[in-house]
């Protein structure tokens, strides 16, 4: 049994991973009661042990490890399988572009906590402030819609710039107050502003593309497809930049004295690396990931307000990111989908979800601190084609 | 001249509490160096069970204000005080070694787990209660000035707590073990300290402390909810890293400065006194930028 997987390729193993995974996705987004939601996840649970027993993991994992640009257009092709197949029904859609820019969120919080270390408590603020830019522009100037995007994360990490001293100067718990208040602070400053929306939070109007809507539904090979699907294909393509960015990130020279930083700054600075200028690039990065996040995320709700960017949003965004295993952008993208698909699914206990989240997550930091999928330890060479076995 | 007054018997009414839940903050940084952040929402099960206490002393048939208010404080402590012990023990101390960041999340869910089990769990949890009013009502009119002896007690009553505690850590045995503790864990084991048992009882008097903020909270407003916790366990938070970490006269000055900058922005800001939050939580964010580790930085040297 142990030895049924040893020997496939690693990439027939990922590809075989990779097509479970979408077969699971589908039935268990297709899934109404709650009896068949919690019998699925104990099924999803078996089996991804029973990957383990067979060796099915450990050569996916080789996979990534070896041949990390097929592993993620496997993960695209899973993403953009599932859009077609439910390319018909808006809320499935909604939930999907949902998670896939939450983890769009987490990665850009991954720069800041995961590697660098610098701790970001305000995440749904910065995901805000991309949401309300796109708000404010697609209202009120002729700009092109589609330029709200990197506007939105553009705005976002220049409003970060304001909080650079204090991240910067300040460590550890020090570092944590000072995001903490930006977020409670940027909350009550939308509550009280009138000029934006104040309680009542901002319509958005939906973008658009070289003419193309992305309020309206397209018709492609016959079928009408929900508008959401324009939304969905965006994210999509949020996400894969993102991720391709911080994978890339990650692997170079920068993002190897990141690390350095965050393992330890009296070393690190002694190797003559910038410290302040480590920071500041990973606060500014993960913002500039975060906000052009939360521009498409406020075009695609089309209504915003201040209650969806609060402190308990910004924990959630931390939650996914320490879940999924910190560093690790695979694990983010996994723990994004629990945390914004499960409270949806389990409808019986809705009311229940933050209740029982706190508690999920207390107790995987208990008892398995490094996160769900965690990040494997850095490969300094280029991976050998074929010799990696 | 006689609104400032006003603002500044407010103030001082406000401060008194935030500083009793820095020192909470500031106590467990001492011994553990650990954040505890469900300490806001400690203090809002605090501020619930004396909210019950009073309500089933009134209901056995005994409307005497004081005998309530006792029991509603003595039960408030005892049941925080044994939920910060329990924390300490269940939660913070198998996770001591773990990464920091981990245990200031960790308290984060557990506060999240507080405030939604009383949301749910308690009867008509999620709509604020009225909290009896037990204190004495009559004020002192100087001219326009008026002070309620209710504030004037509640102000009393913090300040007392403030020095007892002050005293405690100073002049007793406990009070010198909780020191040893938090100066050099090793060292303190070896002469004979309780390790557990000082991080307990630590946890447990912080938490007690914050009870008392919270039934003075309550007093204070005639309201308690179960969203009350956040914002004061975020203010305490800010408190008593602007005072700096682990120093308790640090966590008090923060309290008073929070409470100031919130007057200061009502009263500065008459145009705009809404941003009132928004004023103090930047001017935090400036003092941070400033003093990186609070305006009474810890002693200790940073180990390399």
């Amino acid at each position: 049994m142990n030895q049924l997987f040893s020997r496939m390729p690693p990439l027939a193993a990922a590809a075989l991973a990779a097509l479970l995974a979408f077969v699971f996705a589908v039935v268990f987004m297709e899934q109404e009661s709650d009896v068949a939601v919690i019998s699925l996840l104990a099924l999803g649970a078996v089996a991804a042990w029973g990957a383990g027993r067979v060796g099915l993991s450990r050569r996916v994992s080789a996979a990534a490890a070896t041949r990390p640009g097929a592993v993620a257009a496997l993960g695209g092709a899973v993403a953009l399988g599932l859009l077609a197949v439910f390319a018909e029904d808006h809320f499935p859609l909604l939930m999907l572009s949902t998670v896939m820019l939450y983890a769009t969120v987490a990665l850009g919080l991954n720069v800041q906590f995961g590697y660098t270390g610098v701790v970001n408590f305000a995440g749904a603020a910065f995901f805000g402030i991309g949401a309300y830019t796109a708000a404010e522009l697609v209202g009120r100037t002729a700009l092109p819609p589609i330029l709200v995007l990197p506007l939105g994360g553009l705005i976002a990490a220049v409003v970060g710039l304001v909080l650079v001293v204090p991240v910067v100067r300040t460590r550890g718990h020090y570092a944590a107050v000072v995001t903490i208040a930006f977020s409670v602070l940027f909350k009550t400053f939308l509550e009280v502003n009138d000029t934006l929306g104040g309680p009542q939070g901002l319509s958005v109007a939906p973008l658009s593309l070289f003419g193309w809507s992305f309020g309206e539904g397209p018709e492609i090979l016959g079928i009408s497809a929900s508008f959401y699907l324009n939304y969905a294909l965006a994210a999509l393509a949020v996400l894969a930049l993102a991720f391709v960015m911080v994978r890339r990130l990650e692997r170079s020279w920068i993002g190897l004295s990141l690390d350095a930083v965050r393992l330890d700054e009296t070393a690190s600075a002694c190797y003559g690396i910038g410290i302040r200028r480590s920071k500041i690039l990973a606060f500014v990065v993960g913002n500039l990931v975060i906000g052009t996040a939360g521009a498409l995320y406020g075009s695609m709700l089309g209504y915003i307000a201040p209650t969806s960017f609060t402190f308990s949003d910004s924990l959630i965004l931390v939650a996914i990111v320490l879940l999924g295993g910190m560093g690790s952008p695979w694990g983010t993208v996994f723990a994004a989908a629990i945390v914004v698909i499960l409270p949806e699914k389990l409808q019986a206990i809705q009311e229940y979800r933050f209740l029982l989240f706190s508690v999920v997550v207390m107790a995987i930091l208990l008892f398995r601190p490094e996160g769900l999928l965690p990040r494997a330890v850095r490969r300094y060479m280029p991976a050998p084609k074929e010799v990696a076995r | 001249m006689a609104l400032l007054g006003q603002y500044l018997v407010n103030g001082i009414m406000l401060g008194t509490i935030y500083a009793l839940v820095a020192v909470g903050f500031t106590l467990f940084f001492g011994v553990l160096d650990v954040i505890k952040f469900s300490h806001g929402d400690v203090l809002m099960v605090g501020a619930f069970a004396g909210f019950t206490a009073a309500m089933a002393v009134a209901a056995v048939g005994i409307s005497n204000p004081v005998l309530q208010l006792a029991a509603s404080v003595v039960f408030a402590l005892s049941v925080t005080a044994a939920l910060g012990a329990a924390i300490a023990k269940w939660l913070i101390l198998p996770l001591k070694h773990a990464p920091r960041m981990n245990i200031l999340l960790v308290t984060l869910m557990l506060g999240t787990a507080l405030r939604e089990a009383v949301r749910l769990f308690y009867p008509d949890g999620s709509n604020p209660k009225a909290f009896p009013a037990l204190l004495p009502t009559s004020a002192l009119t100087l001219g326009d000035f008026t002070l309620r002896a209710d504030s004037a007690i509640l102000v009393a009553a913090g300040i007392s707590v403030i020095v007892g505690l002050h005293l405690l850590i100073n002049r007793t045995r406990l009070g010198l073990a909780i020191r040893a503790v938090a100066q050099d864990e090793e060292t303190a084991r070896t002469m004979g300290i309780n390790y557990a048992l000082v991080v307990l009882v630590t946890f447990a008097l912080g938490s007690g402390i914050a009870a008392v903020a919270g039934v003075m909270n309550g007093l204070y407003y005639n309201e308690v909810n179960f969203g009350m916790g956040l914002l004061l366990g975020l203010i305490g938070f800010s408190a008593a890293i602007i005072g700096g970490l682990g120093n308790l006269y640090g966590a008090i000055l923060g309290g008073f400065l929070f409470a100031m900058l919130q007057m200061l922005g009502a009263v500065a800001m008459p145009f705009a006194s809404a941003y009132k939050d928004v004023f103090a939580f930047a001017v935090v964010i400036a003092l941070m930028a400033w003093k990186p580790t609070g305006l009474i930085p810890e002693r200790a040297s940073e180990r390399v």
